[in-house]
């Protein structure tokens, strides 16, 4: 069983979000990047698959720019046996765009399973997933929870509003997960010091015979980013007398929020 | 000119909630580019939906009867919404951001070769591109987006577009010629669970708990006042990571995004990654008894004080207001 898993740098969630000077993406001055959350889920699911099987390869693919080489090293550290990064300003490319070089990458590699991460933490897409499954001709199942893997065969079980589906793919398919399929191992000393001996492939859009033109702001343009409108400070009051407390939200639930 | 289809779920040959709201802004961009709104639906049940559809004032609304469409499967979804793309030639394409609706647009979007913008708050017809607003970093920033493609495809946050009908209009139906092929993937089960409670995606009102709670049989009162205001009951990741409630109810940047009319949170610091899950609610009341907790920053009415003390009186009172 051959695993991919996509993955994505993205800066830590705790970061203070600044708007760089372009007017359209972050300032990423003393930003500290992350593997995004989900990918971790992907990966050690895939890893996990790996080490039940007792083979097979995981192999960590990433088209982003130089930096994301310290998530694809977390990666290899965390379980995965390959990797292949593809440079490139990923924050221009549209999700199409994405979904093209990753399909460029996985077509030409054994593949049985095809992880994403259910959203890149950030960009907060949830779209290069099935957009990647679509251009492989292969099913994919978003959200996915809990996955069992059978003979030429996943079941996979997707959180939906109101309910759980449990869903039948032949393989190869392409999975999205979402916090709760797993517990994502830290890296081992160990770990980090067998990653060292994995080269990382690097390839260029030349490489896999793909055009600027074919990933980069062709379909979607990011024209802006702005900070949050400012919200009018709210009332602040004493609780302290919990009846009269009590009363006030009553009197703020039914006069301003109309809630009954 | 620029015509507008809306992909909508039709449940019980009624329009849901969500579908209602992505149709009025599909009838305001179709006014803006000078089209026409028309609509799909599918599943058994979607022609019934055409007199609701015509109160919105859609033109056509195209169904694919089949019963294959009942419940939501990618590929069949994605091959038939297709189709009505095609038969109504539109150059906007306007679904809601439901878990049917996230899933389905990405992979139309690849198949038809088209951008799509997802989870969007506001959305306009601008020289003759579709733009749209919607949250990135968790809501810490807002991205504007140009679309560029034709069709160009939006997905719509829940609630953020409120729903207007316009009265009764006819509507023509038109019977797409879809039928079922073979799938990769098959829906085996869906597993409902036995609960009579109010689901989190699309409740008018949720109430969620943290860790001020001190304990899990506490998680009660959350329960109460959620139930004497119809609502939905959330939860701070902490509360979730300690077990003692199921995660479907974190609300938060790891768990769901919410935007109800009113959210009240109780004994909830306010990290960041919570404020993700929630900040775009309509009205906010927060109780926590540190004057400090960042999520007065974001509440419109907030109290500070003790959660258990005025929680019994609070949730008197409102079943007070209510018998009214
Ligand atoms: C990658 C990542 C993702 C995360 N995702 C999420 C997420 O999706 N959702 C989420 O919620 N968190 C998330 N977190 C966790 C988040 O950082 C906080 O740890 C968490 O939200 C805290 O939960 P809390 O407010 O219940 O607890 P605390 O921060 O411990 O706050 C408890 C509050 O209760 C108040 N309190 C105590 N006693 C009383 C009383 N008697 N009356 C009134 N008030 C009282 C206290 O003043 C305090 O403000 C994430 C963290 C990380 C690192
Ligand atoms: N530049 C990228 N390189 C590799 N994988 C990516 C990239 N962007 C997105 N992905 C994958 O697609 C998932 C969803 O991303 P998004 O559609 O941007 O929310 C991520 O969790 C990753 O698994």
């Amino acid at each position: 069983m051959n695993s991919i898993v996509c993955i994505t740098q993205v800066p830590d969630t705790e970061t203070r979000i600044k708007i760089g000077g372009d007017g359209r993406s972050i300032d990423e001055t003393g930003v500290k990047f992350v593997v995004s959350p989900y990918d971790e889920y992907a990966l050690e699911e895939a890893v996990k698959i790996r080490e039940a099987k007792g083979a097979g390869d995981v192999t960590v693919v990433c088209f982003g720019p130089e930096r994301a080489q310290s998530a694809i090293r977390d990666c290899l550290a965390r379980g995965a046996t390959k990797a292949i990064h593809v440079i490139g300003d990923s924050l221009r490319a549209d999700s199409l765009g994405i979904a093209k070089v990753l399909a460029a990458v996985i077509r030409s590699q054994p593949h049985d399973l095809v992880f994403v991460g259910k959203q890149g933490v950030g960009t907060d897409n949830s779209l290069v997933g099935p957009m990647l499954a679509e251009l492989l001709g292969i099913a994919h199942v978003t959200v996915v929870t809990k996955l069992e893997v059978g003979d030429g065969k996943v079941t996979a079980y997707r959180e939906t509003e109101i309910a759980e589906e449990v869903i039948e793919c032949s393989l190869p398919a392409l999975v999205a997960a979402q916090k709760g399929l797993n517990n994502p191992r830290f890296a081992s000393i160990k770990g980090i010091m067998a990653a060292k001996k994995i080269a990382i492939e690097s390839k260029t859009l030349a490489d896999l015979g793909l055009a600027e033109g074919d990933v980069y702001e062709t379909r979607v343009k990011v024209v802006a980013m702005e900070l949050p409108r400012e919200k009018p400070a709210g009332r602040k009051i004493d609780g302290s007398d919990p009846v009269a407390a009590a009363k006030e939200i009553v009197r703020y639930l039914h006069e301003e929020v109309k809630a009954f | 000119m620029a015509d507008v289809l809306v992909i909508c779920e039709v449940k019980d040959g009624k329009l849901k909630k969500s579908s209602r709201e992505a149709l009025t802004i599909g009838r305001q961009l179709a006014a803006a580019a000078g089209g026409s709104l028309n609509a799909f639906a599918c599943g058994s049940s979607a022609a019934a939906a055409a007199a609701e559809a015509g109160s919105f004032g859609v033109a056509t609304l195209h169904v694919a009867g089949d019963a294959a469409l009942d419940a939501y499967a990618s590929e069949h979804w994605t091959s038939a919404a297709k189709f009505a793309v095609e038969a109504s030639s539109a150059a906007i394409v306007v679904m809601s951001a439901t878990s049917a609706g996230r899933d389905l647009a990405p992979r139309l979007g690849a198949r038809l070769g088209a951008g799509v913008a997802s989870d969007v708050v506001a959305l306009e017809w601008a020289d003759g591109k579709l733009r749209a607003r919607r949250p990135v970093y968790s809501g810490k920033a807002f991205a504007t987006v140009e679309i560029g493609s034709n069709p160009a495809i939006a997905t719509c946050r829940a609630n953020a577009f409120p729903a207007e009908a316009t009265g009764a209009g006819a509507c023509e139906v038109s019977n797409l010629a879809w039928s079922a092929g073979d799938t990769k993937a098959k829906l085996v089960a869906v597993n409902v669970p036995e609960t009579t409670e109010v689901s989190l995606a699309d409740a008018d009102v949720v109430v969620s708990g943290g860790r001020g709670l001190k304990e899990t049989a506490n998680y009660a009162m959350i329960h109460d006042l959620a139930h004497a205001l119809g609502g939905a009951t959330g939860a701070s990741r902490a509360i979730v990571d300690d077990g003692w409630v199921d995660h479907h109810h974190q609300v938060g940047q790891t768990g769901r995004v919410v935007s109800p009319n009113l959210y009240i949170a109780i004994g909830i610091s306010g990290a960041i990654q919570h404020l993700a899950g929630m900040s775009s609610s309509k009205h906010i009341v927060a109780i926590n008894k540190d004057g400090e907790a960042p999520i007065f920053r974001v509440a419109d009415l907030g109290v500070v004080g003790d959660l258990f003390q005025i929680l019994p009186p609070l949730i008197e009172e409102i079943k007070k207001a209510k018998a009214h």
